[in-house]
């Protein structure tokens, strides 16, 4: 099996290129079968290096060198570990069921452009198994600058549309910004300790002085907030929303965001000797969870509401992170990304439905009429709200108990999240799936249940919502039954066991149940009667505007580096470089006009010149020049 | 007479003729100028094969140096009269065509 | 000053101004007879070197038959002064100005050249200048070039002829 590791990223990249090279020949049959199959295949080999892995331990595989420079040897090498080949299952898992999802989503597109959808969707599986297999932080970054790229080309997928366009290079511009700080954080590495490798930095990890650790950290982290929409790098996702429904269900919600929280917990050797910047992630987590549940409660496109709940739940991975909860913020990223996967999927098929309709003011009694897609979404919501027994409690009690045994306020913070996080999810499915339709006579014409390949991924991640989060089972209420922890005890070396009382604990467990119970019960109370038709006033108004952050970004960044910009355009480039190059032009062709009159035909002339040629000469030839001396000697 | 005055006068005559071509129009005007710096060439030749003489005689009272310079001249001239006489066809034939010696019409070179 | 010397200085005087005169004058004609008074001035010069084969020679096939032939074309085309076409005054002021440059750095030239020092040109006496010393070298040492100077001639006429023809 360990040979077959590189197939694992190679598959899909071959997809892409097939896919992609072979657009316009290929038959749609033809790219289903391609873009389905490579990934299913991947997903298989994963599973079997999964057991590989359970049994014999970590496989690192080294192919070549990729840097070999003095002081510096950085190989092309994967790392199959627990965490990996866990992220490894997910994103081949989740995506294989998103692209069979995607054949019958995308099925309008014409040939060409399906076959790019999927060419990307499959570019974007290379990066991301890129990402998580890399054996150090180079090949990481490789796969984070190339799902960084994939998200750019699959958000402007519609690119006819100028408003997608602008989403696109938003969030790529975003992405890149927290790059820098990635990079930085690199170099930084590469400075101190001379290599990039996992095995050789966290063994060398106690070499660095406090300051490296503290800078390092926080730089990577900076690269994190981009790529996993945290404040300040956020606004991206909800603009990324433009991107096709499966693409956000992929990308958006189940990996690509993921991939700053593996990267912290794969460095969280590094992490956890730096209290520091663990203060600062917790507290950027929690207030990441309070600012978008405040804004989703008051959204009214459906997709919205799921993107700021996905900055939300993000700000619960990294508050996880933040108080030395490291399995229990991977474990809420397998959750989440069972659980928005399904979501995401289920607005999908709404969205269809409905004509491509988003406005959930336009929606409501939806169960009568496509009862698949209700149940799947009623139980995805269930999972969201941290309702037992499905996945979702478990990860976000974990993140909670841990977050309570660092600072009870914190534990406070993210109860009043999770209420939010049930209220607005609730306040979702009621309006769109309770209730009488409010839409148009042609929509409900048109309202049916989707056909299977759109229906059968939301069974199967609906199963997995309910039933992912009993391998992670705490062990308060069944003893050494977190088979999560065991499995990735190798690799997160540096948990903090939160111990602390049973009846704490269970009291704890206890109060986040009631709280989420009591949000679902007020949100399905008021909205399943009387849905929020009217445009948001005041406070709402501001929640709905998003508190103005998109506003306030592009007063205080956007538009004086447009200005800049703009000045650097028209002055220095235009008038000035432009100036130049076209002067040389300009200028030759006016002395060639000038010098052309020398070709009078007149020979008087012609004799005149070489008068003049012939002084000339004499005059440079008499000793080297010195003119001067011998007219003198006339005078 | 030192060399040099010879110089200077068939040097003066050179430029005089070369002014009277640069500064002419009239065909037959400039033709004559080129004779005129012919004939100052010619002068200078002569003197020069005297001054070669002088050298020799200084140190042997008999001898024949400096033949060549008037042999020169002597062909110089015979080129010369062939020179005018084709060149001045030429001239003819030119005012046949365009009724007039003016050189300014002669452009034909032009572009 | 002796006689040679005196001599020397009019008639380099002479030349000079005929020529001048030749550029000055109006009329073509008048340019024409003022370069046969060029002619004799610089004949007088040979003369004064004992180079009389060159200066009898000179009068002839120059003053002679050359300054004629041009007479002849002169007349033939009927020139005078009212036909005479002009050219600009500043291509008229570039010419002289760019000859007066030229002979001043010729001058200078010669001037500061140390193999011309102390060399004459000897005058008024000297045999080379003597027929007999001029024809032994011309048909002894120099007798081909003399030969293809005939055949010159005769290409020079011919092709007087042929140009000339009118068809």
């Amino acid at each position: 099996m360990s040979q077959l590791v590189y197939l694992v990223p190679l598959l899909p990249l071959a997809g892409f290129l097939i896919n992609g090279l072979l657009r316009k020949s290929l038959s749609k049959q033809a790219v289903n079968i391609i873009g389905c199959g490579v990934i299913l295949i991947a997903f298989l080999i994963s599973l079997g290096l999964f057991f590989e892995v359970k049994a014999n331990g970590p496989l690192i595989q080294t192919y070549f060198n990729f840097i070999d420079i003095k002081g510096l040897n950085i190989p092309f090498s994967f790392q199959v570990d627990a965490l990996s080949v866990l992220f490894m299952l997910i994103i081949t898992g989740v995506g294989f069921l998103i692209h069979v999802y995607s054949t019958s989503y995308m099925h309008e597109e014409t040939t060409p452009h399906f076959a790019r959808y999927f060419a990307f969707l499959n570019l974007f599986v290379f990066s991301m198994l890129l990402l998580v297999m890399g054996g150090n932080y180079l090949i990481l970054f490789l796969g984070w600058e190339g799902v960084g790229l994939c998200s750019y080309l699959l958000i402007g997928y519609w690119f006819k549309n100028t408003n997608y366009n602008y989403a696109a290079k938003k969030a790529f511009i975003m992405n890149r910004i927290g790059d820098v700080g990635f990079l930085l954080g690199i170099f930084w590495l590469v400075a101190k300790l001379g290599t990039l490798t996992y095995g050789n930095v966290f063994a060398a990890a106690g070499n660095l002085s406090a300051v490296d650790v503290t800078g390092i950290t926080i730089l990577l982290f900076i690269g994190a907030t981009g790529k996993s929409a945290q404040i300040p790098l956020y606004t991206w996702l909800p603009d990324a929303m433009a991107g096709p429904t499966p693409v956000s269900a992929l990308i958006h919600a189940a990996t690509m965001v993921t991939a700053g929280v593996y990267m912290i917990a794969r460095s969280n050797i590094l992490y956890s000797m730096s209290a520091v910047t663990e203060n600062v992630i917790a507290i950027i987590g929690i207030a990441t969870v309070l600012l978008a549940a405040t804004i989703a409660i008051k959204q009214n496109d459906i997709k919205k509401v799921l993107a700021y709940s996905t900055v939300s739940q993000l700000g619960y991975m990294f508050l996880g992170l933040g108080v030395g909860a490291y399995n229990g913020a991977v474990f809420h990223v397998m959750t989440h990304a069972f659980f928005k996967a399904l979501l995401f999927l289920g607005a999908g098929s709404v969205i269809h439905a409905m004509g491509n309709e988003q406005d959930i003011r336009t929606m409501g009694g939806l169960r009568k009429y496509m009862p698949v897609t209700h149940i799947t979404f009623l139980l995805g919501c269930l999972a969201i709200s941290g309702i037992p027994p499905f996945s979702g409690f478990f990860s976000k009690d974990e993140i909670l108990a841990a977050a309570y045994a660092k600072n009870p306020v914190l534990w406070l913070l993210g109860v009043a999240g999770a209420a939010l996080t049930a209220f607005y999810m609730f306040r979702l499915y009621a309006t769109t799936f309770l209730g009488s339709f409010r839409g148009t006579h042609d929509q409900e014409h048109h309202l049916h249940e989707s056909p299977a390949a759109i229906t059968l991924p939301l069974i199967a991640l609906a199963i997995l919502s309910v039933i992912g989060g009993w391998i992670g089972i705490p062990a308060v209420m069944i003893p050494d039954a977190n088979a999560f922890h065991h499995f990735l005890q190798p690799v997160i070396t540096t948990e903090v066991v939160a111990e602390m009382p049973h009846t704490t604990e269970w009291l704890l467990m206890a109060v986040s149940v009631a709280v989420a119970v009591i949000a679902i019960l007020i949100a399905l109370g008021k909205f399943t009667k009387h849905p929020e038709l009217n445009e948001p006033q005041g406070l709402g108004g501001f929640l709905a505007h998003k508190w103005y952050i998109d506003e306030l970004y592009d007063a205080i960044i956007v538009n004086p580096l447009n200005a800049l910009a703009g000045f650097f355009k028209n002055v220095i480039e235009k008038s000035g470089i432009d100036g130049i190059v076209n002067g040389v032009g300009r200028f030759i062709l006016y002395s060639s006009r000038q010098v052309r009159l020398v070709q009078s035909g007149q020979v008087g002339s012609y004799i005149l010149f070489m008068v003049l040629a012939i002084i000339v000469l004499v005059l440079i030839w008499i000793n080297d020049g010195y003119i001067y001396t011998y007219l003198s000697k006339i005078f | 007479m030192p060399i040099q005055y010879y110089i200077y006068l068939s040097l003066a005559l050179f430029c005089i003729g070369i002014a009277g071509v640069l500064t002419r129009r009239n065909a037959i005007i400039i033709f004559m100028s080129v004779e005129l710096m012919l004939n100052a060439v010619n002068l200078l030749l002569v003197a020069f094969s005297k001054m070669h003489h002088a050298v020799a005689t200084a140190v042997d009272k008999v001898n024949n140096v400096g033949t060549d310079g008037q042999i020169f001249v002597f062909f110089v001239m015979v080129v010369a009269a062939a020179e005018v006489s084709v060149g001045l066809a030429i001239i003819v034939m030119m005012y046949r065509n365009a009724h007039s010696v003016d050189v300014n019409f002669l452009n034909r070179l032009k572009n | 000053m002796n006689v040679i010397q005196v001599l020397f200085w009019i008639l380099s005087a002479m030349a000079l101004v005929s020529a001048l005169m030749v550029l000055l004058s109006k009329n073509p004609v008048h340019s024409v007879l003022w370069l046969v008074a060029v002619f004799f001035a610089i004949s007088g010069h040979y003369i004064l070197l004992n180079a009389q084969f060159i200066a009898i020679v000179n009068l002839i096939v120059y003053a002679g038959a050359i300054m004629v032939l041009f007479l002849f074309v002169i007349m033939l085309m009927n020139l005078n002064k009212d036909t005479e076409p002009q050219k600009n005054i500043w291509m008229k002021l570039a010419g002289a100005i760019s000859a007066g440059c030229l002979l001043m750095i010729l001058v200078s030239l010669i001037k500061q050249a140390p193999e011309l020092q102390a060399k004459t040109a000897m005058m008024n006496e000297g045999s080379i200048g003597l027929i007999a010393n001029l024809g032994k070298a011309l048909f002894n040492t120099y007798v081909v070039p003399f030969e293809i100077s005939s055949i010159l001639f005769l290409s020079a006429m011919v092709g007087a002829v042929v140009i000339g023809k009118k068809d």
